[in-house]
């Protein structure tokens, strides 16, 4: 992920259409299809078995996994992490973003060093990560954070910035203190802003708990099931182990956006 | 102080009222916006000022609002020199400027905010103002949810929620349709002939500045300046159709016209 990715990925921001009704079914015509040319193809064996396995034996291993316990000490501690590093990276990027947003002399002294370190691109942080924090945990921890801070700095910097003149003129107007401003005016402003930052982060930290257990490998983790398939070969275990991340992502992303919708109710989402 | 009868409403008087932006191109580095503004709003009166963009009228509300406190000459409310922002000068904007993030009585409440109240006298106050600018049934409903002649309502309940000695309206019905604005122009009307606050209206709409006001001002722009002052004695409510209301609004839109009246009146003829 670099960063032109990422910056490309803040403003897309991917929401797809919600139609109504039956229409709704037809995003699952794709993947439906899909899955089922994938059977077709191994049920025929056209191709190396090794290769494609059939989805039943993905069936097989995915029950296999979840019935010996594996899948729930690798993903129990793929989600710690991103627990630990989600949580580090979004409060700390909280406070930078308040105080970047808020503190025009913080801002001179210390923006234009943020904005270069955000240019470094998240993965060129590896080396100098192990070298410093090892492989294990605390290396990883130390990634997913940095992972989450970028974005929840410059959408907390960047909502506190762009709340219109006119509100603040309002509050000054009616002789609101400078803490009402900030807490009354400013950030129910920037909630929304701040809210994309901290679920951008959510994303982000989750891509970057398979990057680090997969570049920093030691330890249990969804990413080392990964590895695991594919030193052995195993392409139902690999399989396996992207349908589960991309499972987690769905669900990340589904959970953050129903707490918005209630959140920022008067923001006319509904 | 001229009124007696009536809760706290104070005369503004605007003397010799000048105002300088920096600006490099101009001469001398500086941009005259006002020269020798001269303005007497008695209390409890309503007066209207009209001029093209670019004028400095709406700079003037500002001056007087005091959101900028760099002018030269005086500006007092009640024999005393305003300084900075105060609850006694209440402001309608043209964009509503209600916060999204609060409901409509929450919004009023704003004027409240740091009034020297108790919670249940704010509510009640809160409560009058819903009714008196017709907001009935809408309190709890977001800005969002409101169409903009609604939301101007609010802003209106809002600037006047705290009584203030005078009321100042910056073109606050410049983004409306045309019948949401004689409706609110009526409403705007009934408001001030109930409360008799004094009210000082922006505007660049000719037929809203002689339908309300007791007075018209007229600026011209380069640098901003009185161009004159009419005088409105027609009683109130006011009927948009009679024929002394339509002289008048054709005496100040000839201001701002080329040509004279009379040539219009030959072609109609």
């Amino acid at each position: 992920m670099t960063t032109a990715t990422r910056d490309a990925a803040e403003r897309a921001a991917v929401r797809p259409l919600r139609p109504a009704g039956r229409s709704r079914w037809r995003g699952l015509v794709l993947p439906v299809a899909a899955v089922g040319l994938w059977w077709l193809l191994a049920l025929l064996d056209v191709v190396n078995s090794a290769l494609l396995v059939s989805p039943f034996k993905v069936i097989g291993t995915m029950i296999d996994q979840v019935m010996s316990g594996r899948l729930w000490r690798a993903l129990s501690a793929s989600l710690a992490r991103e627990a630990a590093g989600f949580l580090i990276g979004t409060v700390s990027g909280l406070v930078l973003g308040a105080l970047l947003g808020l503190w025009p002399l913080f801002n001179r002294i210390v923006g234009p060093s943020f904005n270069t370190f955000k240019q470094i691109s998240l993965f060129a942080w590896i080396p100098l990560i192990s070298v410093w924090f090892g492989l294990g945990d605390v290396a990883k921890v130390v990634f997913l954070s940095l992972a989450a801070l970028v974005p929840v700095v410059v959408n907390t910097c960047d909502g506190i910035r762009t709340t219109p003149v006119g509100l603040l003129e309002v509050a000054r107007v009616y002789g609101f203190t400078r803490w009402q401003i900030v807490t009354q005016v400013v950030l129910p402003a920037a909630l929304p802003s701040i809210f994309t930052g901290v679920y951008l982060a959510l994303i982000y930290s989750w891509l970057a708990t398979i990057g680090a257990e997969y570049l920093l490998v030691a330890g249990r983790g969804i990413g080392n099931t990964l590895i695991e398939g594919s030193e052995h070969f195993q392409m139902d275990l690999v399989i396996f182990g992207m349908f589960v991340i991309g499972l987690v992502g769905w669900l990340m992303n589904a959970s953050a956006r129903a707490l918005e919708r209630r959140l920022a109710r008067w923001a006319g989402h509904s | 102080m001229s009124t007696s009868n009536l809760v706290s409403t104070y005369e503004l008087d605007i003397r010799a009222l000048g105002k300088r932006y920096p600006n490099t191109q101009a001469e001398g580095g500086e941009l005259q916006v006002l020269e020798g503004i001269d303005l007497h709003v008695p209390a409890g009166r309503f007066v209207s000022i009209v001029g093209a963009s670019g004028c400095g009228k709406s700079t003037l509300l500002r001056l007087v609002l005091g959101l900028d406190a760099q002018y030269e000459g005086q500006i007092l409310l009640g024999g005393r020199p305003i300084s900075g922002t105060g609850r006694e000068r209440g402001i309608v904007f043209q964009d509503h400027r209600l916060f999204p993030w609060l409901t409509v009585e929450q919004n009023i409440g704003v004027g409240l905010r740091n009034a020297p109240f108790t919670a249940k006298e704010k509510a009640e106050r809160v409560a009058e103002h819903v009714a008196l600018a017709g907001l009935g049934g809408f309190e709890r409903s977001w800005p969002h949810q409101i169409s903009g002649g609604m939301a101007q309502r609010v802003a209106i309940a809002r600037g006047l929620v705290n009584r203030p000695s005078v009321l100042l309206l910056d073109e606050p019905f410049g983004a409306l349709d045309a019948l949401t604005r004689s409706r609110l122009q009526n409403e705007l009307q009934r408001i001030w002939q109930k409360e008799r606050i004094t009210m000082l209206l922006v505007t660049h709409d000719v037929e809203e500045a002689v339908f309300l006001g007791d007075r018209v001002v007229v600026m011209q722009p380069s640098p901003g300046r009185i161009r004159r002052t009419v005088d409105v004695d027609l009683p109130h409510p006011r009927n948009r159709s009679d024929p002394a209301f339509i002289r008048m609004r054709d005496d100040v839109l000839s201001d701002f016209l080329e040509t004279e009246p009379e040539p219009l009146a030959a072609i109609t003829r």
